[in-house]
């Protein structure tokens, strides 16, 4: 192991780089230096606060506070799908499929990599779970949300094809069904690409980062090839979970196409 | 079969009774937005709405909704297509109709992206006689045709609906359309139907 600290100057000096580029921004008028200087605050503070709860929590190691956070960070994510949509179901529903498709997938990934895969004792250990969890969730956000935002958005603009597809007699997962499979494929595509890509044109940062901190490249790919794999899977079976949960939930018990359960769209 | 609609209430239009017997065709007119479209689509049952509505003995909310539209099928005014090709979307083999309305026989190859607004309404009306429907909503079948299709299309239209003896109600702002099919004309009033003078 030579790991190299980091002090915060040096931290300091990345911090400038990015100042830099958010006075660049704003000299082209782009729009964008405001936001881009919060989301780097954001993420000095969000990161920071998460290292002292990391800290906290390898020093207990207990199943009850590991679940906590579990609990903590899905919530988070369940907020961030909902959020990312232009037109989310209302009262609750696109929040709560959210968060279920990810529980559903994302833990049961997580628990199934943890107990059957890697094995470290407890099967609970925060060392392992946390970030297995939190790569996991954040993937398969990401896929649930694009699906769910895909599907709402496309049944919006081919309401009167659905609506004409009703109208001849065919049932509402026929008259839904080319919406449907459009929203699972927008969910899925990010994932397959960075796994065809991976290695070829990028380095995926979970094993860069394992190579910084001084683990031999062999052993980083190998755990870089577990959560590939495993980011798949959660990915996937969140995304077809959720976009075909929400599809339901646009028709009624009478199988009437029922865009009044939708939020319009704020801008 | 008749097809009853009993008191039946859509937002602010109805409530509304009504009876069309086989093969009646009931023309309704009336300014836009008085409710004519969202009658029909209560009628297929495509809104929530209150009141009864019964096929024959078959009654509406008795049966599944792919079910009830299967019976008793609506046509928009303005006709949707899926596919890429015509012939998709006519699952049960060739065409019937074509000749009767003045369409080519290979119109089954067309791709629909090539298709005038006119061919679109002539096949999306032969698309819905296709699937044998036992009642008819149409709403405004003949709004992108000409006078020479516009004759056609009445005449296949009211062979079929005598023929069949299906239960027709028929939106319509052309007087002399309806001078020519109706057997009774009805017009909306403040949310209900009246009999047209």
């Amino acid at each position: 192991m030579n790991l190299i600290d980091l002090s915060w100057w040096q931290l300091a000096l990345a911090a400038a780089l990015v100042v830099a580029l958010a006075v660049a921004t704003h000299m082209a008028r782009l729009g964008v230096g405001r936001s881009l200087l919060v989301a780097a605050v954001r993420t000095t503070i969000q990161l920071a606060l998460v290292g002292f709860v990391l800290e906290a929590l390898f020093s207990v190691a207990t199943l009850g506070w590991v679940a906590l956070m579990a609990t903590v960070m899905l919530a988070l994510a369940g907020r961030e799908v909902m959020a990312r949509q232009k037109r989310p179901l209302k009262g609750g529903w696109s929040v709560g499929l959210g968060t279920v498709s990810m529980f559903v997938s994302a833990f049961a990934v997580t628990i199934l990599t943890l107990t059957v895969i890697v094995g470290p004792t407890p099967w609970y250990e925060p060392q392992y779970a946390i970030p297995l969890l939190g790569m996991m969730l954040g993937n398969t956000m990401t896929g649930i949300a694009l699906g769910l935002d895909r599907l709402t958005d496309s049944v919006w603009r081919q309401r009167a094809v659905i609506e004409s597809r009703l109208m001849l007699g065919e049932r509402w997962q026929q008259a839904v069904g080319d919406a449907r499979r459009d929203a699972i494929r927008s969910g899925m595509i990010p994932i397959i690409n960075s796994m065809a890509a991976a290695g070829v044109v990028s380095l995926p940062g979970m094993m860069t980062g394992q190579i910084l901190s001084g683990t031999a490249p062999a052993l980083a790919v190998k755990y870089q090839i577990l959560i590939m794999f495993t980011i798949t899977a959660g990915t996937g079976f969140g995304t077809l979970f959720a976009v075909i949960a929400a599809s339901r939930r646009l028709f009624d018990q009478r199988e009437r196409l029922r865009l009044d359960r939708l939020v319009l769209p704020r801008d | 079969m008749t097809l009853a609609l009993g008191a039946l209430t859509v937002g602010p239009v109805g409530p509304i009774d009504l009876e069309v017997a086989p093969g009646e065709i009931v023309c309704l007119s009336g300014p836009s937005g008085a409710g004519k479209s969202r009658l029909l689509r209560a009628i297929a049952d495509l809104d929530p709405h209150q009141g009864v509505v019964r096929l024959g003995r078959d009654e509406q909310q008795q049966m599944p909704g792919h079910r009830w539209r299967a019976q008793v099928t609506m046509m928009p005014a303005e006709s949707q297509w899926w596919f890429d090709r015509v012939g998709e979307h006519f699952p049960d083999g060739p065409i019937d109709g074509l000749a009767e309305l003045g369409i080519d026989p290979a119109a089954a190859d067309w791709e629909v992206s090539r298709l005038s607004s006119g061919e679109k309404q002539r096949l999306a009306l032969l698309r819905l006689l296709a699937r044998a429907p036992r009642a008819l909503l149409l709403d405004e079948p003949c709004a992108n045709l000409d006078k020479k299709a516009t004759e056609r299309v009445e005449a296949l239209l009211q062979s079929r609906i005598r023929e069949d003896g299906l239960p027709t109600l028929w939106v319509s702002h052309d007087p002399a359309q309806i001078s020519r099919v109706a057997d009774r004309h009805l017009c909306f009033e403040g949310g209900r139907l009246v009999e047209a003078p």
